[in-house]
């Protein structure tokens, strides 16, 4: 075989690409130096004049804000419950297969529990829970894809329910009711709060996004003048002046204790919002379906409700599904608004914590920590929509041909 | 102008309701937000949460602060407990409205006490006294040998840029007929960086927020502010207009703090003093303040021992301040206008008589 047609090595396609000619290479060690420099200069500054004192004293408070510390144990019983539900997703969709990316993802979340918490100087029971709840998540993973394949597959097909199933106890377990003691969501704060808000508005804008993109191209003038009409609305103000108007009018509007308080208010404004955003990039899914199936379909004898469903849709989605998870990670981030209308979400938590005299000046570690959570969260979103995108694209080749 | 038609449509009814309760229940003055409050078992106080000294969150998840002691003071005088507070931050723009919109009982948010706010054909508030008067100040660093405004005579001065305190530095620089040279930035942060390289050599915004910055300077020791206040900012609580009652309630409460300091009274000493009112009954002041005779308290809405309720919470005014702003905390702000009238400074409570 030519020795030119094998694919080089890793090695000799670094030096092809960063060291091809001279001013490749200068370029190359510049940017090299450059680089080295930030992160020697950053490193130093975290080491040797950050103070951390400031994030390890206020963790708990970074992480759940004001909820009641007799009550968290309901946190640490629902983290301990997704990070199952995770392990079980996860086992169910590798099976007994552990590829290079699953064991460096294990391999993190190990290293994670071991060293955040010991950073943290959290107390030796707070430790523990950590690598209780990394340990379940791991061994989720594994007793779901070795002993998956012998429940009845009805059961596999109908796992992802449990999801919102979830959801819907999760939110009982943080805010009370039913025999626990209520927890005002006043008290929500942090992390939990920014979570919160972001994934209710993820979960929710969702279907309004896909009605308000069906309603839009509808043939009935009424429900398609309304969707547009909102759509553009929406789209024609900042987020800060919708939530702005939600905190100040809904108070005047509606008689004394009928108003959301003011996280839902913020929740609701979210969903809203994003849910323009979300139809019109299901629009673009729409768009990009050729007329033929819609054709096809009608010619098969499937009503209007089939076509969308079985036909439609399906394929809209898949190619509307880049652009929207784009919408969500955008939302996640647009939760931070939510510190300017006074919620104590994780950037109003931080805020809070800056102004503690205590530890006045401490603003660059904060804002580091918090960048750093932000972009965990956002990579997360990222890296769960993409395995899904992967999925359904693998579904479609198989399926479609 | 029609929610104000219907706002006094409104007043007017509850205005009748008033009258005609005052009519069969002899002289009992009724407080919708009072019984409110009462009834929910819990104060709603909005604070600004994010302002070193004034109102921050503890790493324990409580809040404290200058703001946040007259809120516990206020619900300790009301319910009888200083913890029965819920906090909500507000920012500047919506302040206002969720005091209106009885969102919040009491907005206890460094609120600048002015002619518009108070006003019924402005945001129709009605403020407590004072809590702390604030204003404009330069700082300098103590090397420079500066002790006034006018040894900052042709010298240059770093100033936030669209903000009153640049309108104010210019018009007391010319009243005082000294020329300088104003360096503008557009952030507070590029402010202060240009003021520790000695770009500049004082920098101003207002007292409070000038030692809240300090403290995170390398070296904070060496600057100091200067006596000198050159705008006023008296900072007070609010409460809405309709319900005087519930206005003359926190009124009293912030007063009661300022003639417990007056009189010496301190969240240690109360209790003995109370025994020694009930004790001598020539002692006749201290025990109408103290509730042991007398119906103020009544008079206002709350209990008899409403001020001693609040001392025990949160001490007097002096207490309250050195914890918070002054020498007990790391702004460690001077008195100044904040002493007590004897002392010097504008704290000064009308008689409780």
């Amino acid at each position: 075989m030519d020795p030119r047609l094998k694919s080089p090595s890793r090695l000799a396609r670094l030096r092809r690409d960063l060291f091809g000619t001279p001013l490749d290479g200068a370029i190359t060690i510049a940017l090299l130096a450059a680089l080295g420099a930030g992160a020697q200069a950053l490193l130093n500054w975290a080491l040797s004049r950050a103070d951390w004192a400031v994030i390890q004293a206020n963790s708990t408070l970074l992480a759940v804000g004001r909820y009641p510390m007799a009550q968290q144990w309901r946190l640490w019983l629902l983290t301990g419950l997704l990070c199952s539900a995770t392990g079980a997703s996860w086992g169910l969709l590798r099976r007994r297969s552990w590829p290079r990316n699953d064991r460096i993802a294990a391999g993190l979340l190990l290293a994670m529990a071991l060293v955040v918490p010991a950073a943290l100087e959290l107390g030796l029971d707070v430790r523990a829970r950590w690598w209780a709840i990394a340990g379940l998540l791991l061994l989720a993973r594994w007793a779901a894809g070795r002993w998956s394949h012998r429940l009845p597959l009805i059961c596999q097909k109908l796992w992802p329910l449990a999801w919102p199933g979830l959801y819907v106890l999760g939110l009982g377990l943080i805010g009370g009711g039913l025999g626990l003691q209520p927890v005002r969501t006043s008290q929500w704060g942090g992390l939990l709060l920014t979570l919160i808000e972001a994934s209710f508005a993820i979960v929710l804008c969702f279907p309004l996004g896909i009605a308000l993109a069906l309603g839009r191209r509808s043939e009935l003038p009424l429900l398609r003048w309304g969707s547009t009409i909102y759509i553009e609305f929406i789209r024609g103000a900042p987020l800060i002046t919708l939530l702005f108007l939600g905190q100040n009018i809904l108070g005047f509007l509606l008689p004394g204790g009928l108003a959301p308080d003011r996280v839902w208010r913020a929740a609701w404004v979210l969903t809203f919002f994003a849910a323009a955003y979300v139809a019109e990039a299901v629009r673009a899914g729409l768009t990009a379906l050729p007329r033929g199936q819609v054709e096809a379909a009608r010619s098969l004898g499937l009503n209007s409700l089939q076509t969308v469903l079985h036909v439609v849709l399906p394929q809209a989605l898949r190619v509307a599904l880049p652009a929207t998870v784009g919408q969500f990670i955008t939302l996640l981030q647009d939760t931070t608004l939510l510190s300017l209308i006074g919620l104590l979400d994780l950037l109003g938590t931080a805020r809070a914590i800056m102004a503690n005299p205590d530890f006045l000046g401490r603003n660059a570690e904060v804002y580091l920590v918090l960048a750093v959570l932000f972009w965990c969260c956002c990579a997360a979103l990222g890296l769960g929509c993409r395995a899904l995108e992967h999925r359904l694209n693998r579904h479609s080749s198989t399926a479609s041909r | 102008m029609v929610l104000n038609l219907r706002l006094q449509l409104a007043c007017s009814l509850v205005a009748a309701m008033a009258l005609g309760g005052c009519a069969s229940d002899e002289g009992g003055l009724q407080s919708q937000k009072l019984a409110l409050i009462k009834g929910r078992g819990e104060l709603i106080c909005g604070v600004q949460g994010t302002l070193p000294g004034f109102s921050s969150v503890d790493s324990d998840g409580s809040y404290k602060g200058l703001d946040v002691d007259i809120c516990r003071a206020t619900a300790a005088a009301v319910l009888g407990d200083p913890n029965k507070v819920e906090f909500r931050d507000l920012n500047p723009s919506e302040r206002f409205a969720a005091l209106a919109s009885g969102e919040v009982d009491l907005l206890s948010r460094n609120t600048t006490y002015t002619l518009s706010r108070d006003a019924a054909g402005g945001n129709g508030l009605s403020f407590a006294p004072v809590v702390f008067y604030d204003g404009q100040g330069l700082m300098v660093p103590k090397a420079s040998g500066i002790t006034s405004v006018k040894g900052l005579s042709g010298k240059p001065i770093c100033v936030e840029t669209g903000t009153t305190s640049e309108l104010n530095l210019a018009d007391r620089m010319r009243e005082l007929k000294a020329p300088y040279t104003p360096l503008k930035f557009q952030t507070s942060d590029q402010t202060y960086a240009a003021y520790l390289q000695g770009r500049c050599v004082a920098v101003t915004t207002d007292r409070s927020q000038l030692a809240a910055k300090r403290t995170g300077f390398p070296n904070p020791e060496a600057h100091v502010l200067l006596p000198d206040v050159i705008s006023k900012e008296p900072l007070a609580p609010a409460t809405v207009n309709g319900d005087p009652l519930w206005s003359d309630a926190v009124r009293w409460t912030v007063y009661g703090l300022m003639q417990a300091e007056e009189l010496g009274i301190t969240q240690t000493n109360v209790d003995a003093k109370v025994a020694k009112a009930k004790a001598n009954p020539n002692l006749a002041d201290l025990r109408r303040f103290l509730g042991v005779e007398g119906d103020f308290g009544k008079q206002v809405g709350l209990s008899p021992d409403f001020v001693v309720r609040a001392l025990k919470a949160v001490g007097n005014y002096g207490e309250i301040f050195e914890r918070n702003v002054g020498s007990g905390s790391v702004l460690k702000l001077e008195r100044g206008l904040n002493r007590s009238w004897k002392d010097g400074g504008l704290i000064y409570s009308p008689p409780f008589r």
